[in-house]
């Protein structure tokens, strides 16, 4: 392990760590206080006005003070929507790695720490379902779910959907990489002392084993949540993700994605440039973190 | 005597995959959406209709009913498509061409770029070309490839008008009923972009793979004493090193085919590509419901044939992998 201390300074002597440490810092900012300094509310239809659409950005010709980077077809200010949209692609982002970090470590943890069939079995069955692929499994049970429920209806559980889904589709990865940390802590003597003096193995499990295997979690995290807001922008994308009403980057680049052609590019511009600065800069984090606190996972195989 | 028993193990492998996938097609048909509806309209009085659903067998118990979808499922059919009043297997198979040329397209780009890619990254870690693909290789992950395929739209299609941005282009029927793009200039023009598109993030991926795997088998005993014996570095580097890159490559490739499908869907999204991804988008929004089970068992059934396959390609290059029931 490495000490707080060190630790940052790493991070100050990593130009690349700081410039993702930025855009990430600046992005969640704007996300998060957008009710307080965006200046539209996208939500609030009496703020929005038809005869504002379709506006390009302020400097071009056409444009209007009050929209810096344009209008949408809707007559919503493009800034304003992507401070609201970066804030719902970062919930289900977070949300959907919470999910896949809870499932996935505890099966992770029983797996390793049991072993036998169990073990097997719930290997197995990680096996099958990376080799599944979250997106197909995401695009197929949604589609289940948009064709069964009425418009309205998946307009209000989209959110709910989109974490759940690409929260359980991915547990894998997580308790793999729990798991062959189990393996690895399991026959250390500390363990053999906690169980000696007669501890549970749930309490062995949770609260001898589990925070010698969290360095390489948090390692994971930062770069499933990159994973995660990707999926949900494709799914989004689809029309399958976000309702246009209250849009994630993935829905404003598809209802800004036919007028590209026509000349209005910023409807969709502006949105996939701040979709790709914060994948980019999680997955740049993702990968700083790893070479500092664990250079032996790498990416690509698990 | 192994390979047949290996064979007949993943035979039954397959066989339960596509049992349970007929079992998630089949509840999606008793579930989702009510035949009756789409066959007499809401004016049939209710006595009426409770004939016809027994007429129909709907109100037979489950198992008849899975019984009766599965055998008509193993003979070819799995329903009629609500929108195009045609077999369902049929819609989807005549998709079938323009999907798979598409994949053809992609991963030949794919090939000819990663291995030389990688391969020289590794070789030539510190000279600046190297850095330059890492750098980009990190960007093009991050990039989602309905982004790229916008991106490669506009720019060659709308801006600098290059290459064609929409559709398939001229066809060739070929004797068999497939339809081919890849006989006329014009159909292989229309290919290029969305080929890019759908390679473009497998390829960053692939690329650090190899040159990571290369990395490592570069530095191993037997390489050395290759290079030891005199052998000429082009051996050692593309013969002796780059076989042993070769398995973990297959392996990502066969984890990464369910992803490669779902990206055909959105690839074909963009550029309005006539493959069953679109039909399959368009099928759920017309909440065609037998279309969207006949995707979902062909769409299954080729992930188990390829995986089949990929499990297969890894026991044949990998000496040291005993095919399973093997005994040493």
């Amino acid at each position: 392990m490495i000490t707080w201390r060190g630790f940052l300074r790493r991070f100050l002597a990593d130009p690349v760590a700081i410039g993702a440490g930025i855009v990430l810092l600046v992005l969640v900012l704007m996300a998060v206080l957008a009710p307080l300094i965006a200046p539209q509310n996208p939500y609030d239809l009496l703020q929005l006005d038809i005869m504002d659409s379709e506006m390009p950005p302020s400097w071009r010709p056409g444009g209007d003070d009050r929209f810096l980077l344009g209008t949408d077809a809707q007559g919503r200010g493009v800034l304003s929507t992507i401070m609201y949209g970066t804030g719902i692609s970062l919930i289900i982002g977070i949300g959907a790695v919470i999910v896949q970090g809870i499932l996935g470590v505890t099966l992770g943890l029983i797996a390793g720490y049991k072993g036998g069939w169990i073990d097997s079995f719930l290997m197995r069955l990680a096996d099958i379902q990376m080799s599944l692929s979250t997106l197909m499994i995401a695009i197929i049970v949604l589609a289940l779910f948009q064709a069964a429920f009425d418009a309205n209806v998946y307009a209000d559980y989209a959110i709910f959907m989109l974490i759940l889904i690409i929260g359980i589709a991915e547990w894998p990865k997580f308790a793999r990489t729990v798991r062959s940390s189990v393996l690895g802590e399991k026959n250390k003597e500390y363990v053999d002392a906690a169980r000696v003096i007669g501890l549970p193995p749930r309490k062995v499990m949770w609260g001898h084993i589990l925070p010698n295997t969290l360095t390489p979690v948090l390692v994971i995290s930062t770069i499933q949540v990159a994973e995660a807001i990707m999926t949900e922008a494709a799914l989004s994308f689809l029309g399958l993700g976000m309702p246009v009403d209250r849009p994630s980057l993935g829905s404003l680049i598809r209802s800004g994605f036919e007028f590209v052609f026509s000349g209005q590019y910023w409807i969709t511009f502006y949105p996939a440039l701040v979709l790709i600065a914060l994948i980019l800069a999680l997955n740049l984090l993702g990968d700083w973190l790893r070479d500092v606190l664990n250079p032996k996972l790498r990416r690509g195989e698990d | 005597m192994h390979i047949l028993a290996f064979l007949i193990r993943r035979a039954i492998q397959a066989v339960i995959v596509m049992f349970v996938i007929s079992l998630i097609g089949f509840s999606i048909q008793d579930n989702l959406g009510d035949p009756l509806r789409e066959l007499v309209g809401q004016s049939v009085s209710e006595a009426e209709r409770q004939n016809l659903r027994d007429e129909l067998g709907l109100n037979d118990p489950f198992l008849v009913q899975y019984g009766r979808f599965l055998g008509n499922a193993l003979q070819g059919d799995l329903g009629t498509s609500y929108f195009f009043k045609r077999p369902a297997l049929d819609v989807i198979l005549d998709k079938f061409p323009a999907t798979f040329e598409l994949v053809l397209g992609a991963t030949f780009i794919f090939l000819a770029l990663s291995i030389p890619g990688g391969i020289y990254c590794a070789i030539n870690r510190e000279k600046f070309i190297a850095k330059f693909i890492m750098t980009g290789s990190i960007i093009g992950i991050s990039v989602p490839v309905f982004l790229t395929a916008i991106f490669l739209v506009w720019a060659f299609g709308v801006e600098l008008k290059w290459l064609p941005a929409f559709g398939r282009g001229d066809t060739v029927t070929l004797p068999w009923g497939w339809d081919t793009g890849l006989l006329t200039f014009d159909g292989i023009l229309h290919l290029i972009l969305p080929s890019i598109a759908l390679s473009s993030i497998m390829l960053p991926l692939f690329i650090r793979l190899i040159r990571a795997e290369m990395m490592e088998a570069m530095g191993t005993d037997y390489v050395r004493f290759a290079k030891a014996k005199g052998l000429s570095t082009a051996r050692v580097r593309y013969v002796h090193a780059f076989r042993n890159t070769l398995l973990p490559v297959v392996t990502v490739g066969g984890l990464m085919i369910g992803t490669l499908i779902a990206y055909t869907i959105l690839t074909e999204t963009v550029f309005q590509w006539p493959g069953m991804g679109f039909l399959f988008l368009e099928a759920v929004n017309r909440v065609d419901t037998p279309l969207i089970i006949a995707y979902i068992i062909v769409v299954g059934l080729i992930f188990v044939v390829v995986n089949t396959l990929v499990d297969f390609i890894y026991t044949l290059i990998n000496p040291m992998v005993k095919l399973p029931g093997a005994k040493s």
